[in-house]
C-alpha cells in the first residue's frame, strides 16, 4: 500500500526526561522518525518535556512543545494544533502510555485524531498482562506460568501453587521498575507491595522463575500488508534474571543453532502478526539451554532500547522505517538507506559481531547495591563491533570509560578459590572479571557454568583473553604474538603493562610490522551488495576498506561516549549540531563515538561514522586513515576534552579554543593567575594531592570546604567537608582511582548560583541568557532547578557577570563555547568554575532564547565573528518567556543510593517548564518531572538544626495549602513553638507508629529531610529518604526546592498554555 | 599448517588449514547465513563448489543432527574463524573433526569479507585450495579456468528408490540432490513420499500413480541435465500436480521452452525477499542458486511469474497456465533459514486435492 495521503499533520510524542530505563535511545528514535516524516512532506508537531534532546529542535519538527508529558497538556496541544494523527510508538513507555490514555478517554475520536503506528487494541494486547497471556495462549506461544495479581494475598496464594522462586513484573512500568525475583514469602511480600504501588494500573504479574535460561531477543518489523521481517536477534550473555538493559548483549546470537534461531524467529513473526503491529516491535524469549523449550518473556509494541541497539548493530534504521510504515508504506516500498539498491523488506546479515555493555552508575553511587536484577540500573550503554567476539568485548569495555581495559581491570586476585566460587554467585557488573579470575585459579568451565549459567562459549572466550594476557606476561613478545593480541583488540597500554615493554616501543613495533587497524563497513548485507554508507568499525589482520576521501576540508568530531550521570544526551546534542554546522560550511565531517543510543551514531548524521572506543589509540587509527584537517573536542564533554593532548601529539589541529587554554581553566595555579590578572574574585583555595595537604589547606581556609578532583564532569567526587575526618574520607574515595591531576580544596561560599553559557570569537562574546539556580550553592548545578532569565539578581550583578564572562573568555582565548558558574553572595560576584567547552545547559538555553549557540560557536571556530553572524555582542535581549529547567532523578531504581543533594551530580535527566509567567513555568516544570501534588495532603518534615528557622516559613506555606505536617521531635517542637501545627512522630528506632510506618502507609505526599551537610551518617535520615523514594513519595533535601514546590502548588489549577518553541525568536 | 586459496583472477588468500590437505579445484561461492552452517555443508546443491561463509564465527554450536543429507558436499570450506569449543545441548562434535572426517579442505583465518567483495564484483570464480607453499600461479590459472562443475546431479542423487511412509497423499519426489527437509515437510503433512533417483524415467514415476510430483533442488548448471529435462517434459504433459524447487524449477522452465542463465554471483543466504505476485505479500526466503530462469524467454501461454525477488527483480517462481504446476526458485523447506514460505507445501497438498 502506498502512502496514506489523508495523513498531513502528525503529533509525535517523545519520552520525556532521561531516567534509568528510558534514555537517549528515544531521542534517536524520535529524531529519526521526525526527519523521516518531514521527508514525506508531513507537518510534524512534537511534544517532549526534555529540552536536552535533538528532537526538540525547531529544525526537526514544525512545531515544538517542550511541555510536560501530561494528558491535560497534550489535550491542549491537540486542540491548538489540530493534528490528524498521533504517533505514540516512538516515545518509549511514556509516549505509549499517553497515547493509550488519550485513546481510552475518547478524546481522540472526539477530535477526529487517529492513532497511527499501532492501534490501541494492539498496545493493550501487548501491554496488559492478562490480555497478553490470553493472546499467546490463543496462538500457541508458550509463556511461563503466571498470574496477574492485584494484591499481596493473591500473589502468595498463586506462588504456593507454582513454587518459589517467582519473578514479579509490575504492569505498565518502564525499565522493569519495581520488579524482582522473590525466593521466599518475605521477599515476595516486599517486592509485590512495591510493585503494586508503582504499576499504573495496580497490577503485578507473578511468574514461574526461568532464571538461568538463555535470554534472546528479536527485533521484528511488520507493515499493514502483513509483511514481516526480523531485523536482528540478540543474545544476552547474562542469562534470564538480569534485566536486558543491564546485560552484556551480543548480536547476532552466538550459541543458537539454526533450528533454535528459526524456531524463535518464526514465533516472533507469529506474535507480531497476531498482534497486528505496524512498525517495529521487540520480542524477548527465555530459551531452555538443554532443550527446545522456550517462553515468551515480553513484547514491546514500539521502538525500544533494543531497537536502537539493533539499528546500530545492523544499519537497519528501525525508527525511520516505523515512521514510513505508519504513513501507510509497505516494507517493499521503502528503500534500504544503506545500500540504496535494496529495500526495507529484507533481513540484515551481519559479517561481524556486536557487543553491548551497560554503563552502570556504581562509580557515582558508591553506597548503592551493585547487584543486577530484573530492575534496570544502567544509565547508558556502549556498543562495539569487530570480526571476532574477543575483540568486540575488549573494545566495549574500554569504551565504558570506567578504568577498565582488560580482564584484569577489577582485581580479585586476593580472593581464595573458595571465595571466588562464592563471588561467582553474586550477579553484578564485575561478573566477567570474576570469571576471568576463576579461570586463572583453575576453576573449570563446568563449575563456572553451574553457578552463573553463562554459556560455555562465552566462558571460553573469556578464557581465550585470559590466556592471551598470560602469554603476553610470560612469553617474549614476537611479532606473531603481538599480531594475535591486536586481533583480539588488546590496546597497546595493556600489552605494555603485561609485557613490561614501554607503550611507545610497542606502538613502534606495530607500525614497523604493519600491524595497524583496518576498517570494515557496516552494510546490512554482509558485502552481498555494494553499499554507499561509510559506517565503519576497526579490525586487525584484514584489508582496509574505508574509502579514502580528500575533500578540501575535513573535520573529526569526537562524541561523548556512553550516557552517564553528569554527561548526558546534552553533549550528543552539541556534537550533532556541531557536525551539521561544519557540513553547512562545506566541510566533510567524521564522527567517532561508541554509544548506540544516540543521534550522533546514526549513519546519516556525518559524512562518515566510526563506531569506536574514544581512546587515544583507537582515535589515532582513525586519524591515520582520515588525516583530518582538524578536530573539535569542545562539544563532546569530558570524553572528548580528555583526548586533546593525544590529538595534538598525532599532529591533529584542535579547532577552537586551544588545549593550553583548556588546561589553564582546569589547572589551579594557571587559573588563579588569570583571575588575578583579570581582577575576578573566587573562593580562596589550594591544590593538593594528599589528605594531609588537604587538611592543611582546609584548616587554613576554615571549614566548610569544597573538595573536588580536577578534570571531571558532573562534580564527580565533589564533596563539602566539615571536618578533618570528612576530608580523610573524601580523599580516600577520590583516590580510589589513580589521579593524574591534582585535587582542589576551596572555601565553601553559600550564595545564589548563577550560570552562563557564552560564545566568544576571540574578541567579543555573546551571552544568550543568564540562568539562576533556585538552590543555593552546594547543590550541583546539574541537580539544581535553573531559571532563565535569572529572576532575582540585581542590575549590578548582571553587569558584573557579563563583564567577568567577557574578561575570562578573552583571557582564556576562547574560540567557541564557554560555560561559567558564579556565586552571587550579597551582591558580590565570585567565580566558581570555568569550562571552555559546551555544557549541560547549552541545548536548554539555545531553545529558550532561540539563539543556536552550537551553530554560532562552530562558525566562530571557522573564523566568523559574532558581529558578522548578525548578533550584537554582550548579553542578548531577554526572551519574553520564563523557562525553568528541572532535574529528574532515578533514585527509585538504585537500591541503597544516597539521594540527598550535594556538590556531586545525581540527576539522570531534566525537563522544562516554559510560560509567560514564573509560577506557571515552575508548575509545568514540576509537572514535567512527575511531581503531581497534592494527593493526600500529609507530609513529614525533619530538618537539621541550622535549617529550623527557615523551615518555619516552608512549613507555613504547606500548612496554608492544607497539609497536615508530621515532624520528628525537635523539628515538631520548633514548628509548634513558632505557631505551625506539627504532629510529633517517633523516629525509626523508636516504637511504632513511627516515621517509617507513616511512609509505608501510603498516605504521605512529601518528605522534607535536610541532612546534616557533609554526609549524614545517621541510619535514620538515610532510611527515611530511601524508603520515601522506594515507596514513590517525593523527597526533598533542600528547603529551596521545597519553597519552589510550595510556590508551584499555590499557583496550581490555573490554565496551562502550551508554548511552541519553534516560534520563540530573539529580537 | 598454512592453506592457500588461489582464485582465477590471481588473487591469493592465505589462512590456516583445517580438515583435508588435498588440493581441490572448485567453484567458489559465498553464503550469507548467520546460522545453519551444517545445513549449508550438507546441502547437495553445493556439490562441485566451495563455500565461503560471510559470517565470521562458525562452529559455535558444533555438529548437531541437523544434516540435510548423508554427508557434506562442498569440496572446500572458507571461514574467518572456527570456534575453539562447540557449545550446544545437541552438539555431537566439532566442525574441525567433521571436515577432517569428510575430507573437506577448509581454510580459516582469512578475510572472508574481502573475498566476498571480490566474488561480488567479479562474479563467481573458480579457485584452488592447496597447502603447497610452492604453488605456481601461472600453471594453476589455466586449470582453474577449465574447471566446470559438470553433471553433478548424478553424483548427489540417491542410488535407489526409498519410501517415507504416510497416510495422506502419495508424492513422488525426484531427487536431483534433495535436501532432507523437502521430504520431511511433505511427510510431516501426512504424505507418503517415494524418493526416486534423478535418472528415473517419467514413465516409471507416472506408472506408480502418484497424487503429485515433487522436483527437488540440486547442484550445477541446469543445462547439464538434458536427459532429465526430457523426462520432465513428459511429466509436464501428464495431469499430475507438480511442485518444484530451485533446480527442479529451472528444469521445468527449460523443459517448457524457457531459458536460464548464470547469475553474476547468485543468491545464497537466508534473507532474500520474494514477493508473491498474486497477493503482494513479501516473504523472507532461504536461497541457494547460481542460475536463474530468464523471465524474457517465458511463453505467456505456458507460464507466468508467480514470485519475484524484491532486491534485483529476478524470477523466483512460476505458475503454469492450465496446469496444476507451480515452481519456486527459493527454498520453502528452509534449513537453514526462514520458514516463512513453508505454506507452499500446504498449497501443494491442496493442489493434489488433499487435506493437510
Amino acid at each position: 500500500m502506498p502512502k496514506n495521503n489523508a495523513i498531513k499533520k502528525v503529533l509525535v510524542i517523545g519520552s520525556g526526561p532521561i531516567v534509568i530505563g528510558q534514555a537517549a535511545e528515544f531521542d534517536y528514535a524520535g529524531t529519526q522518525a521526525c526527519r523521516s516524516l518531514k521527508e514525506e512532506g508531513i507537518e510534524v508537531c512534537l511534544v517532549n518535556s526534555n529540552p536536552a534532546t535533538i528532537m526538540t529542535d525547531k529544525e526537526i519538527a514544525d512545531q515544538v512543545y517542550i511541555e510536560p508529558l501530561d494528558i491535560k497538556v497534550l489535550k491542549e496541544i491537540i486542540i491548538k494544533e489540530k493534528p490528524d494523527s498521533i504517533l505514540p510508538t516512538l516515545g518509549g513507555q511514556a509516549g505509549l502510555n499517553l497515547g493509550m490514555e488519550l485513546a481510552e478517554s475518547g478524546f481522540l475520536e472526539e477530535h477526529n485524531v487517529k492513532l497511527i503506528g499501532t492501534t490501541a487494541e494492539t498496545i493493550f494486547k501487548a501491554e496488559d498482562r492478562q490480555a497478553f497471556k490470553d493472546t499467546m495462549e490463543k496462538i500457541g506461544e508458550p509463556v511461563a506460568a503466571s498470574l496477574v495479581v492485584k494484591n499481596v494475598e493473591e500473589g502468595i496464594k498463586f506462588t504456593n501453587t507454582i513454587g518459589y522462586p517467582v519473578v514479579l513484573r509490575p504492569a505498565f512500568t518502564l525499565g522493569g521498575s519495581g520488579g524482582g525475583i522473590a525466593h521466599n514469602e518475605q521477599e515476595l511480600v516486599d517486592i509485590l507491595t512495591n510493585g503494586l504501588r508503582l504499576s499504573r494500573v495496580g497490577e503485578v504479574l507473578v511468574e514461574r522463575c526461568i532464571a538461568g535460561w538463555k535470554e534472546v531477543e528479536y527485533e521484528v518489523m511488520r507493515d499493514a500488508n502483513g509483511n514481516c521481517i526480523t531485523v536482528c536477534n540478540m543474545e544476552n550473555i547474562d542469562p534470564v534474571g538480569v534485566h536486558t538493559g543491564d546485560s552484556i548483549v551480543v548480536a547476532p546470537s552466538q550459541t543458537l543453532s539454526d533450528k533454535e534461531y528459526q524456531m524463535l524467529r518464526s514465533s516472533a513473526l507469529n506474535i507480531i502478526d497476531e498482534l497486528k503491529i505496524t512498525g517495529g516491535c521487540n520480542v524477548q524469549y527465555a530459551l531452555n539451554p538443554d532443550s527446545f523449550e522456550y517462553c515468551v518473556i515480553e513484547v514491546n509494541p514500539r521502538v525500544s532500547r533494543s531497537s536502537a541497539l539493533a539499528s546500530k548493530a545492523t544499519g537497519y534504521p528501525i525508527a525511520k522505517v516505523t515512521a514510513k510504515i505508519a504513513l501507510g508504506y509497505n516494507l517493499d516500498e521503502i528503500e534500504n538507506a544503506i545500500t540504496k539498491k535494496t529495500f526495507a523488506s529484507f533481513e540484515p546479515m551481519l559479517d561481524y559481531c556486536v557487543v553491548k555493555i551497560p554503563r552502570l552508575p556504581f562509580d557515582k553511587f558508591i553506597t548503592a547495591k551493585r547487584t543486577l536484577t530484573t530492575q534496570m540500573k544502567a544509565t547508558g550503554e556502549v556498543m562495539s563491533i569487530c570480526d571476532n567476539f574477543e575483540g568486540a568485548l575488549m573494545k566495549a569495555i574500554r569504551s565504558l570509560e570506567q578504568h577498565v581495559d582488560s580482564m584484569r581491570s577489577y582485581d580479585f586476585t586476593q580472593l581464595s578459590k573458595e571465595e571466588i566460587l562464592e563471588q561467582l554467585k553474586i550477579v553484578d557488573d564485575r561478573r566477567i572479571w570474576v570469571i576471568a579470575e576463576a579461570l586463572r585459579k583453575g576453576i573449570s568451565y563446568e563449575q563456572i557454568h553451574e553457578i552463573t549459567k553463562i554459556d560455555f562459549w562465552f566462558i571460553d572466550k573469556i578464557a581465550i583473553l585470559v590466556e592471551m594476557e598470560d602469554r603476553l606476561e610470560s612469553e617474549e613478545l614476537t611479532v606473531d604474538l603481538l599480531r594475535e593480541a591486536k586481533r583480539m583488540q588488546f590496546p597497546d597500554n595493556v600489552i605494555a603493562q603485561l609485557t613490561k615493554i614501554n607503550e611507545e616501543k610497542i606502538r613502534h613495533m606495530r607500525y614497523e610490522n604493519n600491524i595497524v587497524a583496518a576498517f570494515k563497513m557496516v552494510d546490512t548485507c554482509a558485502a552481498e551488495f555494494e553499499a554507499e554508507t561509510p559506517y565503519y568499525y576497526s579490525v586487525y589482520g584484514s584489508e582496509n576498506e574505508a574509502i579514502e576521501t580528500k575533500p578540501e576540508k575535513k573535520v573529526l568530531v569526537l562524541g561523548s561516549g556512553p550516557i552517564r550521570i553528569g554527561q548526558g544526551v546534552e553533549f550528543d546534542y552539541c556534537s550533532v549540531h556541531c557536525t551539521w554546522a561544519f557540513a553547512k560550511e562545506g566541510w566533510e565531517t567524521v564522527i567517532v563515538n561508541n554509544n548506540p543510543e544516540t543521534v550522533s551514531t546514526d549513519f546519516d548524521i556525518a559524512d562518515k561514522l566510526y563506531f569506536e572506543p574514544l581512546t587515544a589509540e583507537d582515535v589515532e587509527s582513525i586519524v591515520n586513515i582520515e588525516k583530518p584537517d582538524g578536530a573539535v573536542v569542545q562539544f563532546g564533554g569530558q570524553t572528548a576534552i580528555k583526548l586533546t593532548e593525544a590529538l595534538m601529539k598525532m599532529g591533529v589541529k584542535i579547532l577552537g579554543t586551544k588545549a593550553e587554554d583548556v588546561d589553564a581553566a582546569e589547572d589551579r595555579e594557571l587559573f588563579d593567575k588569570i583571575l588575578e590578572e583579570t581582577h575576578i574574585p573566587r573562593a580562596a583555595g589550594g591544590t593538593v594531592f594528599t589528605a594531609d595537604e588537604a587538611k592543611e589547606v582546609a584548616n587554613r581556609l576554615g571549614y566548610p570546604v569544597l573538595v573536588r578532583p580536577s578534570y571531571v564532569l558532573g562534580g564527580q567526587g565533589m564533596q563539602i567537608a566539615f571536618s578533618d575526618e570528612e576530608i580523610e574520607e573524601y580523599m580516600g574515595i577520590i583516590n580510589r582511582y589513580a589521579q593524574d591531576h591534582p585535587i582542589l580544596v576551596d572555601k565553601y561560599l553559600q550564595g545564589k548560583e548563577i550560570e552562563v553559557d557564552a560564545v566568544c570569537d576571540g574578541e567579543d562574546i555573546l551571552i544568550p541568557g543568564i540562568m539562576e539556580h533556585i538552590e543555593r550553592t552546594g547543590v550541583h548545578s546539574g541537580d539544581s532547578i535553573s531559571v532563565y532569565p535569572a529572576p532575582t539578581i540585581s542590575d549590578k550583578v548582571r553587569e558584573t557577570i557579563v563583564e567577568y564572562t567577557k574578561r575570562l573568555a578573552k583571557a582564556l582565548h576562547v574560540k567557541g563555547l564557554i560555560n561559567i558558574q558564579f556565586i552571587d553572595m550579597d551582591d558580590e560576584v565570585y567565580v566558581i568554575e570555568v569550562n571552555p567547552r559546551s555544557s549541560r545547559t547549552v541545548p536548554y538555553i539555545s531553545k529558550v532564547t532561540g539563539i543556536p549557540i552550537v551553530d554560532l560557536a562552530t562558525k566562530v571556530i571557522l573564523g566568523e565573528t559574532i558581529r558578522s553572524l548578525g548578533y550584537e555582542p554582550g548579553l542578548a535581549p531577554t526572551a519574553d518567556y520564563i523557562a525553568i529547567k528541572m532535574p529528574v532523578f532515578s533514585f527509585e531504581k538504585l537500591r541503597g543510593a544516597e539521594i540527598s543533594l550535594g556538590p556531586e551530580m545525581k540527576s539522570t535527566g531534566e525537563c522544562l517548564g516554559i510560560a509567560k509567567d514564573f509560577n506557571e513555568a515552575l508548575y509545568k516544570a514540576f509537572l514535567g518531572a512527575g511531581v503531581v501534588l497534592p494527593k493526600h495532603k500529609q507530609m513529614i518534615m525533619t530538618v537539621k538544626d541550622a535549617d529550623k528557622e527557615e523551615a518555619v516559613g516552608v512549613a507555613r506555606r504547606f500548612a496554608n495549602l492544607g497539609y497536615k505536617i508530621y515532624a520528628t521531635r525537635s523539628t515538631a517542637k520548633y514548628l509548634n513553638d513558632n505557631g505551625i501545627e506539627a504532629l510529633r512522630i517517633n523516629k525509626i528506632t523508636q516504637e511504632s507508629p513511627n516515621v517509617m510506618d507513616l511512609i509505608l502507609g501510603h498516605k504521605i505526599d512529601l518528605v522534607i529531610d535536610t541532612p546534616t551537610q557533609g554526609g549524614d551518617k545517621s541510619r535514620d535520615g538515610f532510611l527515611i529518604r530511601r524508603n520515601a523514594i522506594e515507596t514513590g513519595v517525593n523527597c526533598l533535601t533542600s528547603l529551596d526546592t521545597a519553597n519552589a514546590l510550595a510556590l508551584a502548588m499555590e499557583t496550581a489549577n490555573g490554565k496551562l498554555t502550551p508554548v511552541d518553541i519553534a516560534k520563540v525568536k530573539n529580537a | 599448517m598454512k592453506s592457500f586459496l588461489i582464485l582465477e583472477d590471481g588473487t591469493v588468500f592465505t589462512g590456516q588449514n583445517v580438515g583435508s590437505t588435498r588440493d581441490v579445484i572448485s567453484e567458489i561461492v559465498f553464503n550469507t547465513s548467520m546460522t545453519g552452517y551444517l545445513e549449508v555443508l550438507t546441502d547437495p546443491s553445493y556439490a562441485g563448489q566451495a563455500v565461503v561463509m560471510t559470517y565470521p564465527l562458525i562452529g559455535n554450536y558444533g555438529i548437531t543432527p541437523d544434516m540435510e543429507s548423508n554427508k557434506p558436499w562442498p569440496m572446500g570450506y572458507v571461514v574467518r574463524e572456527l570456534s575453539r569449543i562447540p557449545s550446544n545441548f545437541r552438539s555431537e562434535g566439532t566442525i574441525q573433526d567433521f571436515l577432517q572426517k569428510n575430507n573437506i579442505h577448509g581454510i580459516t583465518g582469512i578475510d572472508t569479507r574481502a573475498l566476498t567483495k571480490i566474488l561480488r564484483e567479479k562474479g563467481t570464480m573458480n579457485g584452488l585450495f592447496t597447502t603447497d607453499e610452492n604453488y605456481n600461479i601461472d600453471e594453476i590459472i589455466p586449470k582453474l579456468k577449465k574447471y566446470h562443475t559438470g553433471d553433478v546431479v548424478s553424483k548427489v542423487t540417491c542410488e535407489e528408490k526409498s519410501i517415507l511412509k504416510g497416510n495422506g497423499k502419495k508424492v513422488a519426489l525426484l531427487d536431483l540432490g534433495a535436501k532432507r527437509n523437502i521430504a520431511k515437510s511433505l511427510n510431516d503433512r501426512g504424505c507418503e513420499v517415494v524418493i526416486y533417483p534423478a535418472h528415473t524415467t517419467a514413465e516409471e514415476i507416472l506408472n506408480s500413480n502418484p497424487d503429485g510430483i515433487m522436483l527437488s533442488n540440486g547442484p550445477g548448471d541446469p543445462k547439464d541435465c538434458q536427459t532429465i529435462i526430457d523426462e520432465i517434459k513428459k511429466l509436464y504433459n501428464s495431469d499430475v500436480p507438480i511442485f518444484a524447487i530451485c533446480l527442479g524449477h529451472q528444469l521445468m522452465a527449460l523443459a517448457t521452452g524457457a531459458d536460464t542463465h548464470k547469475m553474476k554471483y547468485g543468491h545464497r543466504g537466508g534473507n532474500h525477499p520474494v514477493k508473491d505476485l498474486a497477493t503482494g505479500r513479501v516473504y523472507i526466503s532461504s536461497q541457494n542458486h547460481g542460475y536463474v530462469v530468464d523471465t524474457n524467454t517465458l511463453d505467456d501461454k505456458i507460464a507466468k511469474p508467480a514470485f519475484v525477488n524484491v532486491n534485483d527483480g529476478t524470477n523466483e517462481g512460476l505458475s503454469y497456465i492450465g496446469k496444476n504446476i507451480f515452481t519456486v526458485q527459493f527454498h520453502p523447506e528452509a534449513c537453514p533459514g526462514p520458514q516463512d514460505t513453508s505454506y507452499l507445501f500446504d498449497r501443494f497438498i491442496n493442489m493434489m486435492g488433499g487435506e493437510k
